[in-house]
């Protein structure tokens, strides 16, 4: 927790070794762990001291849980900062796949998706990211995303025929997050007043027949087909992404995961492990510990980003 | 398999291949088709239960006899492979027509097949002893013979046969209704289908592309107004969500078909100008002008309104100043060129620029000029006030950033062409296109961070929001750029070039184009959103007033459409095309038309 309430209450003069936490605030905020933090501890991290250059700080966790026999889930992290006279570009891809449950080529399929998902945008940006004199790519961002997500799926129905999977992915370029989406696996923005937004659409039919009224938000948690796809990669001949820009959530996370995960946790609780854990490294371990502690029915993956600036 | 000399692939899916064949135990050519599936289940004992049920469905479907259903001439399994010879098709299947079409297929054309289909699905489900469910019933399993009658192929056997470890997936997300995810396989699961796939003939939109069960967001007549409400109501009660709402046969389904090829005969309708059943009462007629104020010349620019006044640019070379309230004279000011753009007010004045290469200052109240400034160029542009500076571009390729008290230039930079699009001013940088097919991005020291290029034109003016700065351009896209680094994020195809800036409301984004349509497009996801079609091309901004966007067209109407659905509220007819935009005030809506009028209306 040191290192937390260090960086929400750090002076704004770069006096990084003293602690000086106010008793009272530290009680209550440790106190208060389902709650926002409050304008104070809000204020104190807006405040904190700028880092330079601005940077992304990622953590990751990945586990089988407790009622599987395979770990089916993948997931890709990548970043890198570019910081010169000319441009400073913080830049990252994440990317999350659930291999779909009582496929064969499940875990193939996921594996598949992550490989070639990164592989297509490392292919296609490399020159405008990291070229002696880089120019925009020629395609759009959410073009670029659109055509990865195609080629993962076409090598899925090559390589692993029959296996599907979710894919979520995100390309972060500054404070811009460009993601795709198809199936059940989430991105959400996680901000520090205490708001947690779900960025992607669950492609699965028990959402559908939440979103129309058919059933309740309860009713979908235990209905039969939760789990049942309308939209996954390596199923169907015709594909269509998700795909949309955003601002990262500043100050703030961007939180990517698979249904293992969100499946077992209500909002305020991932709130409440993300904001409280010391880095984001140590907030994914915390989150997957307590997706197990609720029973771990399914593999939980989770990558966690933060702007830090 | 020896009989059966293959001829080509005519198609391929995630079950397997369908080969051309000829027929060698006839003389005559008889063509046939035979579809190999080629099963990946490897457990013994369910793959011989799979065999049974093939064998069995295809005994079924051997002993079918029907116009619309292909002879099945022949099966057989052999290893993890099972064979099905059956009637050669010459045709089309309607997924490559849909995919073929520019243009919307005519009424009765659709009506046709959908009463065949309708047809074969009543022959199917009467079926005895046991009722016979398609289960996929979609474009790309109806084909079209060379007669023009639909053939259904690619029947449920291939499901059977694929059957076993997907249970993820079930039907053809985008066709099937939600009966059918929870695995019932009944007759109304055919009749929607059905309807989904007459929406889709009728729309051209593909389901499979959105949500399932989102037809509620994608009217039919919005998308295509030519279809008449009878067609409209027989294919939303297919698509009822509850199966209990539908048509309780596909014979129900044909009679009501049939009826509407009675009741609508040779079906014309304009649609461009018809208000939808059930929209408000108010109509074009009933939009009256609060008050009409007349010029020597065309207005082709907006006006402004500022403090009870309305300025307004003429190409009789004068900014005007109305009275807002009756449109009564107050004074005019000559320029000695035609004034295109937008006036701007900055402290008690008013700044317009002229095609006689000037930017001019004059005093809101008296219209007596306080400073004038020149370029080398005509100023097409529009001026923004910003940081103490009027910026603004010019003909003379250069963007200026002109001190508002002293008249001069505090800089200019080198765009390369003429600018004609208006800046966007930002806290951090401005935004201008050129002639050349530029956007820059220019700090406010004049120096330039990034130039996009697009490959024509960008008469359009930019808008920004913190997430993107949009803008149009005259090779046909509406872009959305990365502010800081100019990236492309998204772009959205136009069916023409466009002049028309775009407008943001919240996650929308409006544009015009020479398409003659007014887009409305997602801002995090260049999703259309709704599309209206105007009778000429849409050179003016669309702009947004409340619930509404208001624009002109050059077919003379100023249109106003619900912000949400692109549904058309009112248009108001003028004697000429309109290429300015609009501007509100208190619910009252000024612009100007080149029939020389400036119009105030009631919103």
């Amino acid at each position: 927790m040191g290192n937390f309430f260090k960086r929400l209450f750090a002076k704004p003069d770069n006096q990084r070794k003293e602690i000086t936490v106010p008793r009272a605030a530290l009680v209550q905020a440790s106190e208060a762990s389902t709650a926002p933090l409050d304008e104070n501890q809000i204020e104190g991290l807006t405040r904190a001291h700028r880092i330079e250059p601005p940077q992304l700080v990622v953590g990751m966790g990945r586990n089988q849980g407790r009622q599987r026999d395979n770990n089916e889930d993948a997931l890709f992290a990548h970043t890198a900062t570019i910081s010169t006279s000319s441009a400073t570009l913080p830049l990252g891809i994440f990317i999350v796949a659930d291999g779909m449950g009582g496929h064969e080529n499940g875990h193939i399929a996921s594996d598949i998706a992550v490989r070639a998902m990164s592989n297509y945008l490392f292919k296609n940006l490399h020159a405008s990211l990291f070229g002696v004199h880089p120019e925009p790519p020629q395609e759009s961002l959410q073009e670029i995303m659109r055509q990865g997500v195609l080629r993962a799926h076409e090598e899925i129905l090559r390589a692993a025929p029959g296996g599907g999977t979710t894919l979520t992915a995100a390309l972060v370029l500054n404070s811009q997050m460009t993601v795709a989406h198809v199936g059940d696996s989430r991105a959400y923005s996680i901000f520090l007043d205490g708001r947690v937004q779900t960025l992607t659409r669950d492609h699965s039919i028990v959402k559908r027949f939440q979103e129309l009224g058919q059933i309740t938000a309860e009713e979908a948690t235990v209905h039969p087909q939760k789990s049942m796809l309308y939209r996954a990669l390596g199923q169907g001949d015709s594909l269509e992404p998700d795909v949309f820009t955003a601002q990262l959530p500043q100050p703030g996370y961007l939180l990517i995961c698979s249904d293992g995960l969100w499946g077992v946790m209500t909002e305020d609780e991932l709130f409440d492990i993300v904001v409280s854990a010391p880095n984001p490294q140590m907030a994914c371990q915390s989150l997957v510990d307590a997706a197990n502690d609720a029973g771990g029915p399914d593999n939980i993956t989770a990558i966690l980003v933060r702007l830090v600036e | 398999m020896d009989r059966y000399q293959i001829q080509e692939v005519i198609g391929s899916g995630g079950m397997g291949t369908v080969y051309r064949a000829r027929d060698t135990h006839f003389q005559a050519v008889r063509l046939v088709a035979i579809k190999e599936m080629i099963s990946n289940i490897a457990d013994p004992l369910v793959r011989k239960n799979i065999d049974q049920i093939y064998e069995r469905e295809s005994n079924i479907l051997a002993a079918l006899r029907h116009q619309s259903i292909p002879r099945i001439y022949d099966y057989h399994t052999q290893n993890d492979r099972a064979y099905l010879v059956m009637e050669y098709v010459n045709g089309r299947d309607m997924d490559d027509l849909l995919t073929a079409t520019t243009t919307f297929f005519p009424e009765e054309q659709i009506l046709n097949w959908a009463v065949e289909l309708c047809d074969v699905l009543e022959y199917l489900h009467n079926h005895k002893p046991e009722p016979i469910i398609f289960r996929d019933m979609k474009p790309s399993n109806i084909m079209i013979n060379q007669q023009n009658h639909v053939v259904l192929v690619d029947f449920g056997i291939a499901k059977v046969f694929e059957s076993g470890s997907k249970n993820t997936m079930v039907g053809t997300q985008g066709y099937s209704p939600p009966d059918q995810y929870r695995g019932e396989a009944t007759p109304a699961v055919d009749v929607y289908a059905l309807g989904a796939s007459l929406h889709h003939l009728l729309t051209l939109r593909d389901p499979r592309l959105e949500a399932p069960f989102s037809w509620a967001d994608r009217p039919i007549k919005q998308i295509n107004p030519n279809v008449s409400d009878e067609l409209v109501a027989v294919v939303e009660k297919a698509l009822q969500y509850s199966a209990d709402d539908r048509f309780k046969s596909a014979a129900e389904m044909k009679d009501a078909l049939l009826s509407v090829a009675r009741r609508t005969g040779t079906l014309i309708h304009s649609g461009m100008m018809s208000l939808p059943t059930g929209s408000s009462s108010t109509t074009s007629r009933g939009v009256k002008a609060l008050w009409i104020f007349e010029c020597e010349d065309e207005i082709r620019g907006t006006p402004l309104y500022y403090g009870g006044g309305l300025f307004v640019g003429c190409y009789d070379n004068n900014l005007y100043a109305l009275d807002a309230s009756n449109g009564e004279f107050k004074w005019k000011y000559a320029t000695d060129g035609g004034l295109p753009g937008r006036p701007a007010f900055f402290d008690g004045n008013v700044f317009v620029g002229s095609e006689d290469q000037r930017l001019h200052v004059v005093s809101a109240r008296t219209g007596s000029v306080v400073w004038t400034y020149f370029s080398d160029g005509p100023m097409r542009s529009s001026p923004r006030i910003a940081e103490g500076h009027a910026f603004i571009g010019s003909d003379d390729g250069y963007l200026h950033a002109v001190n508002v008290s002293t008249g001069r230039a505090s800089w200019k930079t080198e765009a390369a062409a003429a600018i004609r699009s208006t800046p966007c001013v930002t806290s951090d940088y401005v935004y201008v296109g050129n002639e050349a097919g530029e956007l820059l991005c220019v700090d406010f020291r004049g120096n330039v961070k990034w130039r996009f290029k697009s490959k024509r034109a960008i008469s359009s003016s930019p808008i920004a929001t913190p997430e993107a700065v949009f803008v149009g351009s005259l090779e046909g896209t509406l872009f959305a750029l990365d502010p800081q680094s100019g990236w492309t994020l998204w772009r959205f195809r136009l069916g023409k070039g466009t002049v028309s800036s775009p407008a943001v409301s919240g996650k929308m984004v409006f544009i015009g184009a020479s398409d003659n349509v007014i887009y409305a497009v997602d801002a995090a996801s260049a999703k259309e959103l709704w599309r209206f079609t105007t009778e000429h091309q849409v050179s003016a901004t669309p702009m947004v007033y409340k619930d509404s966007i208001y624009c002109g067209s050059v077919d003379g109407h100023l249109y106003c459409l619900e912000m949400k659905t692109g549904r058309l509220k009112w248009a108001f007819a003028t004697e000429g095309p309109i290429t300015g935009s609009a501007v509100a005030n208190e619910d009252i809506i000024y612009f100007g038309s080149t029939d020389k009028k400036v119009y105030a209306l009631l919103a």
